[in-house]
């Protein structure tokens, strides 16, 4: 044990440290634990008042069992006690135990915060600096409405020390940062905004960071702070290494400092001030040529401080993104540290470079250093190096190097560490789709994802590549024969049974005049996988085996010998027992023209947002990969395709987890239907009376499970009211829009800026078995039409007059936005069955928030728009009670599907939500922000909308408020 | 930056620093799963390293383990100098530190650390103006003691 060397000891603490750090055991641990706290409680609950320093003593002991990480349920009001007694260490042992404890009992919280407040007003800086350290290491709640006006005062006073200041200004910034609501600016900013003048660089050091964080908050009321760091920071860096005393650190004048200056800037915007910008892009010139200089010593603090001055201005360089001259010379810098001895800068130039690959002045200069980065890949000893290494090939793909890069990534990942081979397999399945000039190197890559890393490769990855194989037809033969081959390996991994399986199920037609893979071939060599495979995985081969029947119907015998098979009929598992019988019951009865309207090829895909990309952003949160995000939307409208539907990521593409029945066969009845409500209302968006049978990653979009069958019972449908559509659909583009008896209306929807597709099925519900298909029945539309307004341009194709029993009519509309509108446009159906005339009038989903288009933007763009978007008649506020569960992610999902980019660490609050996006119609594009605010305590929620059009406010919000 | 945790070799907690709310349960995840990662870490490894969403930056002096989580838009190298320069605080107050110092001295490390760190962001840079601080409360305990 050593001495104690300053201050007063406690000895009874050092013996009692001594002892724990004897014990042999865990168990004889607790047992001297144990002995001590009951001797701690008698003390406390003994008649004898204890005197000052055994109070202090035994909560000392409390506070050291507590960091243990034992448990401490008593104690709480000794300490409190010793906040007000007069002798400093005793109060200071008080705040320590408060500080580390306090959260487990707030029923004391008013005793401390007189305490506090005590202290406070004292005028001895050193308690005052006690209380100041208190408030900010507990910043709860109660002590930000207790304090919250006072530190500020506290702040400004022109009395107060230079300490005292400096505790002030960072109690404050934590307070604000806990409860921003409660730190209200006022006549205090401008005197804060001040201290950066101040003769103390410690004072200024606190200040920069309390700035920095309440700029965030309020951009407009720190304005001034710009001239004043970038004059401070201009001193700084031309001072000379000696001028700054006790501040300069190992030869580096304040780096601490000169970080926060530079880290207030990156608040804001490139100064306009002519004069102010010259002295600042001076001083980050001077940054990057110090750089260069020799080192003034060999220790890695002076390059440590020194290089993180340079990586903070760098960050600034990219932050402004406008001056190309910097951009390229921080780039050149980075490129050195790439291939630096030191790892640390290493690690950190592959991470910097990973922004300025996005700034397209220097995107072309990250290029030239591709062969560093790859070199990285391969010799870097430390996998978080590697995994940067990963992310900047990843960011300076393009057109021009995407071969070499997804090969090298592709060659990395047979060796790569565990931790990232996920996200390894991610991005090489985003960039091989992104940047594919050919579809058949796409369907390379992504065999050899799963070849390589087959455990790795997500669900998303492969129902991808079979929505790029059925929507481009080129592929699909070449898709056939390499997945033919592939699957000739004698251990192929299951994903590569499921792409195999679906694509010869598809397309094996293309491939079979060849007699090393005829159809016979085709199916035997998937057959001899099925066995190895998992249920879901055996569930798909079934239904591409009745493909097959479709497809050649001269292996029609060998298929439904094994589908008779006890092992297919009488199968344990209810899924593959049902697909079995179903498909043999299929293949005998229907005729081919039957087996080839239900078997068709499946449809194309409709466009939208790639699902693994939305996973890598799950994954990896917003920030790395906006850009990228960006660029791929611009792509795709430039590719003339239709852009992203829905934003809304599709989970569980492949809906095998239930039920996939085929047309008109009846439900099991014993499913569930009480899950069919919460189904329907959230994640289901049904089609149940689509021709082609699903056999792999449409199930969730355009196939439903059982939901479809169920019919509400509605008594008169002769004469309906004007049915509003369901809520849902603000934030959906499709799914089941009506339905009773005799009819479904199913909707499939696309927008884009001011213009929007609309594809209506409507389904004849009317024959109820699949074998009374033909049944002579017709149902004649004879009338179909719309109510539309001025602002809102709706036409329709001509349709078919009638509508077979058990099938469906697809009628397309073209939509076009004019201006901003309220009112839904109606459709009116008409149509005789069985002699009477039937008529249904609903409203179709199409609102405002359909044109909407995400933007996504900084914290930083985002409150200055706010601000910018001030005005009274702009903002429409709305506080509403939650009428869903308020689950984070479901909220989540609403916003996108309503329209919006939702906005990720924008709100200081971490459980509020921000957006962002453009409403575009014809005339003119309205901005909207977002913001909700959820109160699960109340259960409330606050909405706020601000736009540039009151009208388009107040409808968004109506519209977003009725979702939660 | 969000936290702050002092442990040895052997995995032992010996100083936890938290600026941000987190229930006593978080805390004891948080740090079991932070001290494993790193003292599986090589010797020669980098001193950074991703973790959920945050940015851990370690550093080892003798027995004793540094680490600190900072945000995403923080300054990885200033956070190291941060750790030296708290190293350098305890070394001139404790005169040559060593981890027993930490262990039996715990609340004077914490309070060396609130005097240097406040709101986890940096209050005094200045070596000797956090030295005179906790110099002088000490002075103002032994007056108080001698009343």
């Amino acid at each position: 044990m050593p001495a104690v060397s300053k201050g007063d000891g406690m000895r009874g603490l050092a013996v009692f440290i001594s002892d724990i750090r004897n014990c042999k055991s865990k168990e004889a641990e607790i047992k001297r634990i144990n002995k001590e706290l009951a001797n701690i409680r008698s003390k406390f609950k003994g008649d004898k008042a204890l005197d000052g320093y055994s109070k202090k003593k035994y909560v000392c002991k409390l506070l050291f069992i507590f960091l243990l990480g034992h448990d401490i349920d008593f104690g709480h009001m000794e300490a409190v006690n010793l906040l007000s007694s007069n002798k400093y260490t005793e109060k200071q042992i008080g705040y320590l135990f408060i500080s580390v404890l306090v959260n487990s009992n707030s029923d004391l919280i008013s005793l401390i915060n007189n305490a506090i407040k005590n202290d406070l007003s004292s005028r001895n800086p050193t308690f005052m600096n006690l209380a100041l350290h208190c408030i900010a290491n507990v910043g709860s709640r109660e002590m930000a409405e207790a304090f919250a006006a006072e530190v500020p005062r506290i702040l400004v006073a022109g009395d107060t020390m230079d300490s005292v200041k400096q505790s002030a200004a960072l109690c404050l910034l934590r307070l604000n940062r806990t409860s921003p609501d409660l730190v209200l600016m006022g006549e205090w900013t401008a005197r804060v905004v001040h201290l950066l003048n101040d003769q103390h660089l410690g004072v200024v050091t606190a200040a920069t960071s309390l700035i920095t964080t309440l700029a965030q908050k309020s951009p407009e009321d720190f304005k001034t702070s710009v001239s004043l760091a970038v004059a401070r920071l201009s001193r700084i860096v031309s001072s000379a290494s000696t001028d700054l005393q006790d501040y300069t650190y190992y030869f580096v004048a304040a780096p601490w400092l000169s970080v926060k200056l530079l880290r207030l800037l990156q608040c804001y915007p490139p100064p306009e001030d002519g004069a102010i910008r010259g002295r600042l892009t001076e001083c980050l010139e001077t940054i990057l040529n110090k750089a260069q200089e020799p080192p003034k010593s060999k220790k890695v603090q002076h390059s440590n401080a020194k290089n993180a001055v340079l990586f903070e201005a760098i960050s600034l360089i990219i932050h402004h993104d406008s001056e190309p001259t910097l951009l390229v010379r921080a780039c050149n810098q980075l490129g050195q540290f790439l291939q630096h001895r030191e790892t640390n800068l290493r690690y950190l130039a592959l991470e910097s470079m990973c922004t300025l690959a996005s700034s397209e002045f220097s995107h072309e200069a990250v290029k030239t250093h591709i062969e560093t980065v790859i070199n990285a890949l391969k010799s870097e000893r430390d996998v978080s190096v590697r995994q940067r290494a990963v992310d900047l090939l990843y960011a300076m793909c393009d057109r021009s190097n995407a071969k070499q890069i997804v090969a090298e990534m592709l060659s990395y990942l047979e060796t790569a560490d565990y931790s990232i081979r996920e996200e390894i397999v991610l991005k090489v399945a985003i960039l091989a789709e992104k940047y594919a000039v050919d579809y058949t190197w796409y369907v390379d890559t992504i065999l050899n994802l799963i070849r390589f890393a087959g455990d790795y490769v997500s669900d998303e990855v492969w129902y991808r590549v079979i929505q790029i194989v059925i929507n481009r037809d080129e592929v699909q033969g070449y898709a056939a024969k390499t997945v033919f081959e592939a699957l000739q390996a004698p251990a192929c991994h299951e994903n590569l049974v499921k792409v195999g399986g679906y694509i010869l199920g598809e397309f094996g037609n293309l491939i079979a005049g060849d007699s090393r893979s005829s159809p016979l071939v085709q199916f035997d060599l998937l057959h001899s996988k099925f066995h190895l495979c998992s249920v879901p995985t055996r569930a798909l081969l079934l239904s591409a085996y009745i493909k097959f029947i479709n497809l050649f119907p001269e292996v029609k015998g060998t298929i439904q010998e094994v589908l008779r098979s006890d092992s297919q009929l009488r199968n344990a598992d209810v899924e593959l027992q049902q697909r079995a019988v179903e498909y043999l019951r299929l293949s005998s009865i229907a005729s081919t023209d039957i087996l080839a309207t239900v078997l068709e090829e499946m449809p194309p895909f409709p466009e939208r947002e790639s699902s693994i990309l939305a996973k890598l952003k799950r994954k990896k949160g917003p920030g790395n990969l906006h850009p990228d995000l960006d660029e791929n939307r611009k792509e795709r409208s430039a590719n003339g395709g239709t852009v992203a539907a829905s934003p809304t990521p599709s989970t569980d593409l492949l809906g095998l987890g239930s039920t996939i029945t085929t047309q008109n066969s009846a439900p099991p009845a014993s499913k569930g239907t009480s899950l069919l409500v919460d189904v329907f209302s959230e994640n289901i968006a049904a089609f149940p009376v689509e021709t082609p049978v699903a056999v792999g990653p449409v199930a969730d979009e355009n196939f439903s499970r059982e939901g479809g069958f169920i019919n509400p019972k509605i008594p008169d449908m002769r004469c309906l009211p004007l049915a509003p559509f369901p809520s849902r659909f603000v934030c959906k583009n499709n799914g089941v829009l009506y339905e009773n008896q005799l009819l479904q209306i199913g909707l499939k929807s696309e927008f884009r800026q001011n213009l929007g597709r609309m594809y209506v099925f409507f389904g004849n519900k009317t024959s109820t078995q699949f074998m009374n298909f033909g049944w002579p029945f017709t149902v004649p539309y004879c009338a179909f039409f719309l109510t539309v307004s001025l602002q809102l341009n709706v036409h329709a194709k001509p349709a078919d007059p009638t509508v077979d029993g058990g099938a469906q009519l697809q009628q397309i509309l073209n939509i076009e936005c004019m201006s901003d509108f309220v009112d839904a446009p109606v459709l009116n159906i008409q149509f005789r069955y069985g002699g009477t005339l039937q008529n249904v009038a609903v409203k179709l989903p199409i609102t405002l928030n359909k044109f909407f288009q995400p933007t996504e933007m900084t914290s930083q763009d985002f409150f200055q728009r706010w601000k910018q978007l001030g005005a009274p008649q702009q903002e429409v506020q709305k506080i509403f009670k939650a009428k869903h569960s308020m689950d984070t992610e479901v909220t989540k999902a609403k916003i996108m599907g309503f329209g919006a980019a939702l906005l990720d660490g924008v709100d200081p609050n971490p459980s509020n939500f921000v957006g962002a996006g453009v409403i575009h119609t014809k005339t003119t594009q309205v901005g909207c922000l977002l913001r909700l605010e959820p109160n699960t305590h109340a259960q409330m929620y606050r909405l706020t909308l601000r736009t540039s059009r009151d009208t388009v406010s107040q409808r968004l919000c109506d519209l977003l408020s009725e979702q939660f | 930056m969000q936290f702050m945790l002092l442990f040895s070799r052997q995995g032992k907690l010996r100083l936890q620093k938290w600026y941000v709310p987190l229930s006593d349960k978080e805390r004891k995840k948080i740090s079991r799963d932070l001290v494993q990662t790193i003292l599986a870490r090589k010797p020669k490894m980098c001193s950074f390293l991703e973790w959920r969403d945050l940015k851990i930056v370690y550093k080892r002096y003798a027995s004793l383990y540094f680490c600190c989580a900072v945000e995403d838009q923080d300054n990885e190298l200033i956070t190291l100098e941060i750790i030296h320069r708290y190293v350098e605080l305890l070394d001139k107050y404790f005169g040559s530190v060593c981890e027993l110092d930490i262990i039996f001295n715990f609340e004077k490390a914490y309070f060396i650390l609130d005097e240097f760190l406040l709101g986890g962001e940096a209050q005094e840079t200045s070596k000797k103006n956090v030295l005179k601080a906790i110099e002088q409360a000490d002075l103002l305990q032994e007056v108080y003691e001698m009343v």
